[in-house]
Protein backbone atom coordinates (compact mmCIF):
# COMPACT_ATOMS: atom_id res chain seq x y z
CA UNK A 1 0.00 0.00 0.00
CA UNK A 2 2.94 2.32 0.51
CA UNK A 3 4.68 1.69 -2.51
CA UNK A 4 1.61 2.10 -3.98
CA UNK A 5 1.06 5.92 -2.55
CA UNK A 6 4.64 6.74 -3.49
CA UNK A 7 4.24 6.04 -7.04
CA UNK A 8 1.20 8.33 -7.14
CA UNK A 9 2.26 11.32 -5.67
CA UNK A 10 5.53 11.01 -7.51
CA UNK A 11 3.45 10.21 -10.72
CA UNK A 12 1.47 13.48 -10.13
CA UNK A 13 4.51 15.45 -9.62
CA UNK A 14 6.30 14.56 -12.69
CA UNK A 15 2.88 15.75 -14.74
CA UNK A 16 2.68 18.88 -12.65
CA UNK A 17 6.40 19.22 -13.27
CA UNK A 18 6.20 18.66 -16.88
CA UNK A 19 3.09 21.12 -17.80
CA UNK A 20 4.36 24.38 -16.38
CA UNK A 21 6.46 25.82 -18.41
CA UNK A 22 9.94 27.63 -17.35
CA UNK A 23 9.60 31.33 -18.40
CA UNK A 24 12.63 31.30 -20.52
CA UNK A 25 10.52 29.21 -22.92
CA UNK A 26 7.59 30.92 -23.40
CA UNK A 27 6.34 31.69 -26.73
CA UNK A 28 5.54 35.09 -28.12
CA UNK A 29 2.44 36.52 -26.25
CA UNK A 30 -1.08 37.28 -27.81
CA UNK A 31 -1.55 40.33 -29.56
CA UNK A 32 -5.31 41.24 -28.97
CA UNK A 33 -7.88 39.33 -25.80
CA UNK A 34 -9.65 37.04 -27.71
CA UNK A 35 -11.77 35.85 -24.90
CA UNK A 36 -12.71 39.16 -24.63
CA UNK A 37 -13.43 39.62 -28.59
CA UNK A 38 -15.48 36.34 -28.26
CA UNK A 39 -17.55 37.95 -25.20
CA UNK A 40 -18.06 40.89 -27.01
CA UNK A 41 -19.37 39.56 -30.52
CA UNK A 42 -21.82 37.35 -28.73
CA UNK A 43 -23.65 40.10 -26.92
CA UNK A 44 -22.76 43.28 -29.49
CA UNK A 45 -22.34 41.05 -32.72
CA UNK A 46 -22.66 44.71 -35.06
CA UNK A 47 -20.39 47.17 -33.71
CA UNK A 48 -16.55 46.52 -33.47
CA UNK A 49 -14.98 45.52 -30.47
CA UNK A 50 -13.14 48.38 -28.76
CA UNK A 51 -9.16 47.84 -28.47
CA UNK A 52 -8.20 46.45 -25.13
CA UNK A 53 -5.04 47.46 -23.67
CA UNK A 54 -3.01 44.34 -24.71
CA UNK A 55 -3.70 44.92 -28.55
CA UNK A 56 -1.36 48.67 -28.17
CA UNK A 57 0.99 46.53 -26.49
CA UNK A 58 4.07 45.71 -28.15
CA UNK A 59 4.47 41.76 -28.82
CA UNK A 60 7.54 39.67 -26.67
CA UNK A 61 9.51 38.24 -29.43
CA UNK A 62 9.49 34.86 -29.36
CA UNK A 63 12.57 32.79 -28.63
CA UNK A 64 13.79 31.90 -31.88
CA UNK A 65 14.39 28.35 -32.79
CA UNK A 66 17.60 28.75 -33.97
CA UNK A 67 20.19 31.06 -32.39
CA UNK A 68 20.03 34.84 -34.16
CA UNK A 69 22.92 36.44 -35.66
CA UNK A 70 22.55 39.58 -33.48
CA UNK A 71 21.95 40.53 -29.73
CA UNK A 72 19.55 43.40 -29.45
CA UNK A 73 20.37 45.90 -26.88
CA UNK A 74 18.30 48.14 -24.73
CA UNK A 75 20.79 50.44 -22.25
CA UNK A 76 18.23 52.65 -20.15
CA UNK A 77 19.29 55.15 -16.96
CA UNK A 78 17.22 57.13 -15.13
CA UNK A 79 17.18 60.28 -16.99
CA UNK A 80 17.89 58.97 -20.85
CA UNK A 81 17.84 55.93 -22.81
CA UNK A 82 21.04 54.77 -23.94
CA UNK A 83 20.76 52.31 -26.48
CA UNK A 84 17.11 51.27 -27.38
CA UNK A 85 16.50 48.30 -29.48
CA UNK A 86 20.29 48.03 -30.96
CA UNK A 87 21.14 45.40 -32.73
CA UNK A 88 25.25 44.09 -32.05
CA UNK A 89 27.35 41.52 -31.81
CA UNK A 90 28.57 41.10 -28.35
CA UNK A 91 27.98 42.81 -25.06
CA UNK A 92 30.49 42.73 -22.02
CA UNK A 93 29.15 43.81 -18.62
CA UNK A 94 30.66 43.83 -15.19
CA UNK A 95 28.61 41.48 -13.27
CA UNK A 96 29.35 40.76 -9.79
CA UNK A 97 30.60 37.12 -10.64
CA UNK A 98 33.04 38.93 -12.84
CA UNK A 99 32.98 40.16 -16.51
CA UNK A 100 30.73 38.22 -18.57
CA UNK A 101 30.45 38.50 -22.23
CA UNK A 102 26.96 38.21 -23.59
CA UNK A 103 26.45 36.80 -26.86
CA UNK A 104 23.46 36.09 -29.32
CA UNK A 105 21.77 32.99 -28.30
CA UNK A 106 23.11 33.30 -24.29
CA UNK A 107 21.35 31.62 -22.13
CA UNK A 108 18.93 33.61 -20.07
CA UNK A 109 20.45 35.61 -17.45
CA UNK A 110 19.72 37.98 -14.74
CA UNK A 111 22.95 39.80 -13.39
CA UNK A 112 23.51 42.06 -10.61
CA UNK A 113 26.36 44.62 -11.86
CA UNK A 114 29.67 46.17 -9.94
CA UNK A 115 30.73 49.42 -10.69
CA UNK A 116 32.91 48.65 -14.10
CA UNK A 117 33.17 48.86 -17.65
CA UNK A 118 30.59 48.12 -19.79
CA UNK A 119 31.62 47.60 -23.66
CA UNK A 120 29.17 47.12 -26.65
CA UNK A 121 31.16 45.71 -29.35
CA UNK A 122 29.69 46.36 -33.24
CA UNK A 123 31.79 44.65 -36.04
CA UNK A 124 34.85 46.88 -35.64
CA UNK A 125 33.18 49.13 -33.25
CA UNK A 126 33.50 49.05 -29.43
CA UNK A 127 31.96 51.92 -27.26
CA UNK A 128 32.20 51.78 -23.52
CA UNK A 129 30.53 53.04 -20.40
CA UNK A 130 31.56 53.18 -17.18
CA UNK A 131 28.58 52.04 -14.76
CA UNK A 132 27.73 52.88 -11.31
CA UNK A 133 25.81 49.77 -10.74
CA UNK A 134 22.59 48.23 -11.81
CA UNK A 135 21.02 44.88 -13.58
CA UNK A 136 21.24 42.98 -16.51
CA UNK A 137 18.60 41.17 -18.02
CA UNK A 138 19.33 38.72 -20.35
CA UNK A 139 15.86 37.09 -21.92
CA UNK A 140 16.36 33.32 -24.29
CA UNK A 141 15.09 35.78 -27.35
CA UNK A 142 18.65 37.33 -27.55
CA UNK A 143 17.36 40.68 -26.24
CA UNK A 144 19.04 41.79 -22.98
CA UNK A 145 18.01 44.66 -21.23
CA UNK A 146 21.07 46.69 -19.51
CA UNK A 147 19.86 49.42 -16.48
CA UNK A 148 22.35 51.25 -14.69
CA UNK A 149 22.16 54.38 -12.10
CA UNK A 150 24.66 56.65 -13.90
CA UNK A 151 26.55 55.26 -17.01
CA UNK A 152 28.84 57.37 -18.75
CA UNK A 153 31.36 57.31 -21.43
CA UNK A 154 34.90 56.64 -20.39
CA UNK A 155 36.53 60.10 -22.03
CA UNK A 156 34.11 61.75 -19.31
CA UNK A 157 35.64 60.59 -16.38
CA UNK A 158 38.81 63.16 -15.06
CA UNK A 159 41.69 60.96 -14.19
CA UNK A 160 43.20 63.35 -11.02
CA UNK A 161 39.74 63.37 -9.26
CA UNK A 162 39.48 59.84 -9.28
CA UNK A 163 42.77 59.29 -7.80
CA UNK A 164 42.13 61.90 -4.95
CA UNK A 165 38.90 60.18 -4.27
CA UNK A 166 40.82 57.06 -4.14
CA UNK A 167 43.09 58.02 -1.81
CA UNK A 168 40.48 59.90 0.16
CA UNK A 169 38.62 56.54 0.96
CA UNK A 170 41.04 54.29 1.46
CA UNK A 171 42.07 57.25 4.42
CA UNK A 172 38.46 57.08 5.44
CA UNK A 173 38.53 53.19 5.38
CA UNK A 174 41.41 52.92 7.85
CA UNK A 175 40.09 55.96 10.40
CA UNK A 176 36.26 54.14 10.16
CA UNK A 177 34.77 53.38 13.39
CA UNK A 178 31.28 52.40 12.68
CA UNK A 179 30.34 49.09 10.58
CA UNK A 180 28.41 51.74 8.57
CA UNK A 181 31.84 53.63 7.88
CA UNK A 182 33.54 50.68 6.73
CA UNK A 183 31.16 49.86 4.27
CA UNK A 184 30.79 53.50 3.06
CA UNK A 185 34.80 53.73 2.65
CA UNK A 186 35.45 49.86 0.95
CA UNK A 187 32.44 51.26 -1.30
CA UNK A 188 34.25 54.42 -1.92
CA UNK A 189 37.47 52.61 -2.32
CA UNK A 190 35.99 49.30 -5.14
CA UNK A 191 34.42 52.59 -6.98
CA UNK A 192 37.58 54.57 -7.44
CA UNK A 193 39.87 51.12 -8.06
CA UNK A 194 37.11 50.35 -10.69
CA UNK A 195 37.34 53.64 -12.09
CA UNK A 196 41.42 53.66 -12.26
CA UNK A 197 41.10 50.25 -14.18
CA UNK A 198 38.77 52.21 -16.60
CA UNK A 199 40.93 54.58 -17.56
CA UNK A 200 43.93 53.25 -17.52
CA UNK A 201 42.77 49.30 -18.46
CA UNK B 1 17.77 34.68 -0.14
CA UNK B 2 21.11 33.91 1.79
CA UNK B 3 21.72 33.93 5.36
CA UNK B 4 23.67 36.56 6.55
CA UNK B 5 27.10 34.58 5.71
CA UNK B 6 26.52 34.79 1.77
CA UNK B 7 25.26 38.66 2.12
CA UNK B 8 27.22 41.38 0.33
CA UNK B 9 29.75 43.44 2.99
CA UNK B 10 26.91 46.65 2.77
CA UNK B 11 23.83 44.46 3.04
CA UNK B 12 25.71 43.14 6.21
CA UNK B 13 26.43 46.76 8.12
CA UNK B 14 23.06 47.57 7.60
CA UNK B 15 22.89 49.28 3.89
CA UNK B 16 20.30 48.51 1.57
CA UNK B 17 20.89 48.20 -1.79
CA UNK B 18 18.97 51.19 -3.25
CA UNK B 19 21.38 53.42 -0.89
CA UNK B 20 24.40 51.36 -2.09
CA UNK B 21 23.09 52.35 -5.74
CA UNK B 22 23.36 56.14 -5.24
CA UNK B 23 26.12 56.14 -3.51
CA UNK B 24 28.02 54.45 -5.98
CA UNK B 25 26.50 56.43 -8.53
CA UNK B 26 27.29 59.89 -6.43
CA UNK B 27 30.87 59.20 -6.14
CA UNK B 28 30.81 58.63 -10.05
CA UNK B 29 29.09 61.92 -10.96
CA UNK B 30 32.09 63.50 -8.26
CA UNK B 31 34.99 62.42 -10.31
CA UNK B 32 33.61 63.32 -13.65
CA UNK B 33 34.77 66.15 -15.90
CA UNK B 34 33.65 69.74 -15.51
CA UNK B 35 30.99 70.27 -18.01
CA UNK B 36 29.60 66.57 -17.42
CA UNK B 37 29.88 67.27 -13.67
CA UNK B 38 27.82 70.31 -12.89
CA UNK B 39 25.07 68.41 -15.55
CA UNK B 40 25.03 65.52 -13.34
CA UNK B 41 24.76 67.55 -10.10
CA UNK B 42 21.65 69.82 -11.49
CA UNK B 43 20.50 66.74 -12.73
CA UNK B 44 20.32 64.84 -9.67
CA UNK B 45 19.13 67.74 -7.29
CA UNK B 46 16.20 67.07 -5.56
CA UNK B 47 13.99 69.39 -3.58
CA UNK B 48 10.89 68.74 -1.60
CA UNK B 49 9.04 69.57 1.97
CA UNK B 50 8.75 66.54 4.31
CA UNK B 51 6.95 66.49 7.59
CA UNK B 52 6.12 63.85 10.11
CA UNK B 53 2.80 63.40 11.27
CA UNK B 54 1.27 62.25 14.65
CA UNK B 55 -2.07 61.54 15.52
CA UNK B 56 -3.39 62.07 12.24
CA UNK B 57 -1.92 65.70 12.15
CA UNK B 58 1.22 66.48 10.55
CA UNK B 59 3.61 68.39 12.64
CA UNK B 60 5.44 71.63 10.87
CA UNK B 61 7.54 70.72 7.50
CA UNK B 62 11.18 70.92 6.62
CA UNK B 63 12.22 71.52 3.17
CA UNK B 64 14.89 69.68 2.12
CA UNK B 65 16.81 71.26 -1.31
CA UNK B 66 19.86 70.28 -3.46
CA UNK B 67 22.27 67.32 -2.99
CA UNK B 68 20.36 63.82 -3.11
CA UNK B 69 22.39 62.26 -0.13
CA UNK B 70 20.23 60.01 2.88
Amino acid sequence: MLRRAVTTTTGLLARHIRAQPFSTDLSSAPAADAGFVEAWKKVIPNIEPPKTPLSFMQTRPSTPPSIPAKLTVNFVLPYASELSAKEVDMVIIPATTGNMGVLPGHVATIAELKPGVMSVHEGNDVTKYFISSGFAYIHANSYADVIAVEAVPLDQIDASLVQHGLAEFTQKLSSASTDLEKAEAQIGVDVHSALNSALTG
Amino acid sequence: MASTGAAPFWRAAGMTYVNYANLCAKMVRNCLKEPHKSEAISREKVHYSISKWTDGKPEKPSVRTDSPDE
